[in-house]
């Protein structure tokens, strides 16, 4: 069909991600989408700021957060951003070798950030017994930045699925726009973070 | 129905096409009868009440089953019938009028239907299972939460799933409008039923999220022992009030523009003018949904929010009232002077006037925080919302069917009972609702079960009940049109009304690509335009060439069946471990189903030149 050609040219167009007109709808659904994230997530920032000195009698911020472990994970999860910035740049390259390097490295970041909040969590309920249950602010910090995390193995999955999928036939104008979708979506959960590192943790630790 | 190429196919071979259809017409008919389906259920509801209140304390009904008829008819009518039939028109006509031949996702498109049908079916579940939910549609903490039985927990599944099938489908209006308009339709040129669509799905698109996270933390507290609602663990009820209205009140917005669009577009058609004031009333729509956002706490006005909040929160109420009076006061414009035709479609348009106008007259009263305080919770509420959810929202519904009926099914409506539906309904409503207004304001509350007798109350509730009566006689009238249009309607010609957009420069019912070629748009009324210039239709914008069309796909249809399956093992989970069961298969099914539309490529196809050339004219 003469649609294959024109979804594998000779060479790439600078930008392959909105080269069809399905890639521009993507790009722009998807930002459009981004946009009711942020809704989601600020209403689930004013729960939590609402109920986050509801304890219960239980433990505050101040006896749960330690900032050593959150720091790490901060430096993780913007390294990852990073990381797949310079797969978008390999991907306007039309090196597909090195977009799925760097995409790769951003894959082991977020499984190293989900790796410590999966600690992080663990930690707090067996040393701390504070649960999704124990308290109002149990149930807003859980949910927060269980959310998150949610959104950050939701978006791994993505990222092997696209990875596997299209390891074999290389970068075309069909996938191309997938792939930035998802560092559209990479980006935004690294901007949530950044909010509930300063909200949740720091905050936490000093306001 | 009369869908001329479906004739000739087998019952079977319809269901498949219906179940997997990614094109914007078919979904259209699939939201109005989904729609329409939930709308009679609603109306029954309605009618139970109306038949328990007839006298004093009557006993027609338990206490109980009332409280679950009146929760069931508010969030039926808002989100299974109002909210479908909405996204209905805007998908039939939407696209049309923009010259685009289809949305931006199709597939995205039939997914948003089949999650609002399942997230339905889910909700009416609860009458075979144990009973409804019973909190009310706003479902206040903690009555909602202490609600016994699943009733509340269908109520959440119910809305999340269809809630979600709503923003999906709001963003695909959103970027089709943005990317798809044919060339020379430029934002300014878009007919007003396209720019309140786009406004519309803006509005779902920042508050639907709202009740989505409060659906969450009501679903968490109980079905997973989380204590967001429970004061005892020092949660707070009023996270609810607030994330339900920052949502709740978008949506009557969201309710009401998409009827104010298409009452712009029908009286200047039937009034053979041009729009009075266009660029106003854009902006009208874009200020009132802007302050749309800002008012929420005017519902919460007796919770004690303290006399600054409430203030703010009144005046920016009162300030809708100027955009929505420019509105008001355009629409008469256009009819001054005109060359008017009265059908049914103008008489429905004709009656919201000054019908909405009552509703709107009494919303600056309740938005008046000291006499609030008398208003709140009485039938003097209960009428205010009804005179312009039914008299804006379900006037506008009714009067966007006559007017797209054709172009959906290509055959009219017949008119002789349009009318007589139209009458009997609007003398049924205003008896209904108007006598509502005294009954608020002699006290007596809304959601009471009873009321006592010899308390001047008698009287009004009789009227409202007869009044009740008329509108469901309306109702079917209108119902044993349709049946009647589908059987020997007369067969509608492409552009019935003399139409001024391009909806109507195209076939009724349209082929399936909509547009042979994509039509060059030269003004506002793009149609018109070619009218006055003695042409009478659109020309093309492109050499007649290949059209690239999208593949239909059963995997909308899954998702939403995966996660109706999933509902029922979220609930019952609480109770029973086999209910992980239905849990984890839903949930595969869905996350299957999500797998297999990222790893299979669908390319669509084409229609090529020579297959358009060899379709007749």
């Amino acid at each position: 069909m003469s649609h294959d050609h024109s979804l594998n040219p000779e060479t790439m167009p600078h930008e392959p991600e909105k080269a069809t007109l399905e890639g521009k709808n993507k790009f722009l659904g998807f930002w459009f989408f981004l946009g009711g994230e942020t809704v989601l997530f600020a209403c689930l920032f004013g729960t939590y700021l609402a109920l986050k000195e509801s304890t219960a009698g239980g433990p505050t911020t101040n006896d749960l957060f330690g900032l050593e472990l959150v720091f790490i994970m901060t430096i993780l999860l913007l390294t990852s951003s990073l990381t797949s910035v310079y797969a978008m740049y390999h991907m306007k390259n039309n090196n597909f070798k090195k977009m799925q390097l760097w995409l790769g490295i951003t894959a082991v970041l977020g499984f190293a950030f989900l790796g410590c909040e999966l600690y992080e969590f663990n930690h707090y309920i067996h040393e701390y017994g504070f649960t999704f249950r124990s308290s109002a602010f149990g149930s807003a910090f859980y949910t927060l930045v269980g959310f998150h995390g949610g959104h950050v193995t939701f978006g791994l999955l993505w990222l092997l699925a696209l990875m596997i999928r299209n390891a074999k036939r290389g970068l075309n104008l069909y996938n191309a726009p997938k792939y930035y979708v998802f560092s559209l979506y990479w980006h935004f959960i690294d901007v949530v973070w950044v909010f509930i590192f300063t909200v949740v943790y720091l905050m936490g630790k000093v306001g | 129905m009369s869908i001329a190429a479906t004739q000739k196919r087998g019952f079977g071979a319809v269901l498949w096409d219906y179940l997997t259809t990614v094109d914007h017409k078919k979904i259209a008919h699939l939201y109005l009868f989904g729609g329409g389906f939930f709308f009679i259920l609603g109306g029954l509801e309605a009618m139970i009440i109306r038949i328990q209140l007839i006298k004093p304390e009557n006993d027609f009904v338990s206490a109980g089953l009332y409280n679950e008829i009146l929760t069931m008819h508010g969030t039926t009518m808002i989100f299974l019938a109002a909210m479908p039939l909405l996204l209905g028109l805007m998908n039939a006509a939407m696209p049309l009028q923009i010259g685009a031949r289809d949305v931006a996702f199709p597939f995205l498109n039939s997914l948003g239907f089949w999650l609002f049908l399942f997230g339905g079916l889910i909700l009416n579940c609860s009458w075979l299972l144990g009973g409804a939910p019973d909190a009310g549609w706003t479902s206040y903490a903690p009555l909602s939460t202490t609600s016994p039985g699943h009733g509340v927990d269908f109520y959440v599944l119910g809305l999340q799933i269809s809630g979600a099938g709503t923003l999906i489908g709001g963003i695909n209006f959103l970027v089709t409008i943005i990317n798809m308009r044919a060339p020379g339709m430029t934002y300014m040129r878009m007919p007003l039923f396209s720019w309140t669509t786009f406004i519309t799905s803006i509005l779902i698109l920042f508050a639907f999220p709202a009740l989505t996270i409060g659906l969450f933390l009501l679903m968490f507290d109980r079905l997973f022992g989380s204590a967001f609602f429970d004061v005892g663990l020092g949660g707070n009820s009023i996270i609810w009030e607030h994330l339900f209205w920052i949502f709740g009140h978008p949506e009557v917005y969201i309710l009401i523009l998409p009827a104010f669009g298409l009452f712009s577009d029908i009286f200047s058609t039937f009034a053979k003018k041009r729009l009075f004031g266009y660029t106003a009333m854009v902006f009208a729509t874009i200020l009132i949904a802007f302050l749309g956002f800002m008012v929420w706490a005017h519902h919460m006005f007796t919770v004690g929010l303290g006399p600054v909040a409430n203030s703010i929160f009144a005046i920016a109420t009162m300030a809708i009232a100027v955009p929505t009076g420019i509105k008001i006061f355009n629409w008469l414009a256009t009819l001054w002077g005109g060359s008017i035709t009265i059908n049914s479609a103008m008489l429905w348009a004709l009656g919201f006037i000054p019908t909405f106008t009552i509703g709107g007259m009494t919303g600056v009263m309740v938005a008046s925080v000291v006499a609030d305080y008398q208003y709140h919770d009485t039938y003097f509420v209960v009428a205010h919302f009804h005179y312009v959810i039914v008299g804006g929202t379900v006037f506008g519904i009714l009067a966007g069917l006559h007017y797209w009926w054709p172009k959906l099914f290509g055959r009219i409506l017949n008119e002789k009972l349009g009318k007589i539906a139209f009458w009997i309904f609007f003398t049924g409503f205003h008896l209904t609702f108007f006598i509502q207004h005294f009954l608020g304001l002699m006290g007596m509350p809304r959601r009471y079960w009873v009321f006592l007798e010899d308390q001047g109350l008698d009287t009004g509730n009789l009227i409202s009940t007869i009044g009740a009566f008329l509108m469901a006689i309306g109702v079917i009238i209108f119902f044993y049109n349709v049946v009647y249009t589908a059987v020997k309607g007369e067969k509608a010609p492409d552009d019935p009304w003399d139409g001024r957009t391009l909806e109507w420069a195209t076939a009724s019912p349209p082929a399936h690509y909509n547009f042979k070629q994509t039509p060059l748009v030269r003004g506002l009324d793009a149609l018109w335009v070619e009218k006055t210039e003695g042409k009478g239709k659109m020309t093309p914008a492109e050499p007649l060439g290949d059209i690239h069309m999208p593949n239909g796909s059963i995997l909308p249809f899954m998702m939403s069946f995966g996660l109706f399956i999933a509902g029922f093992g979220f609930i019952y989970q609480v109770n029973y471990t086999w209910a992980y069961i239905p849990l984890f298969v839903g949930m595969g099914i869905l996350l299957g189903s999500m797998l297999i539309r990222s790893l299979k490529d669908d390319h669509g196809y084409h229609i090529t030149k020579e297959e358009l050339e060899r379709e007749a004219d």
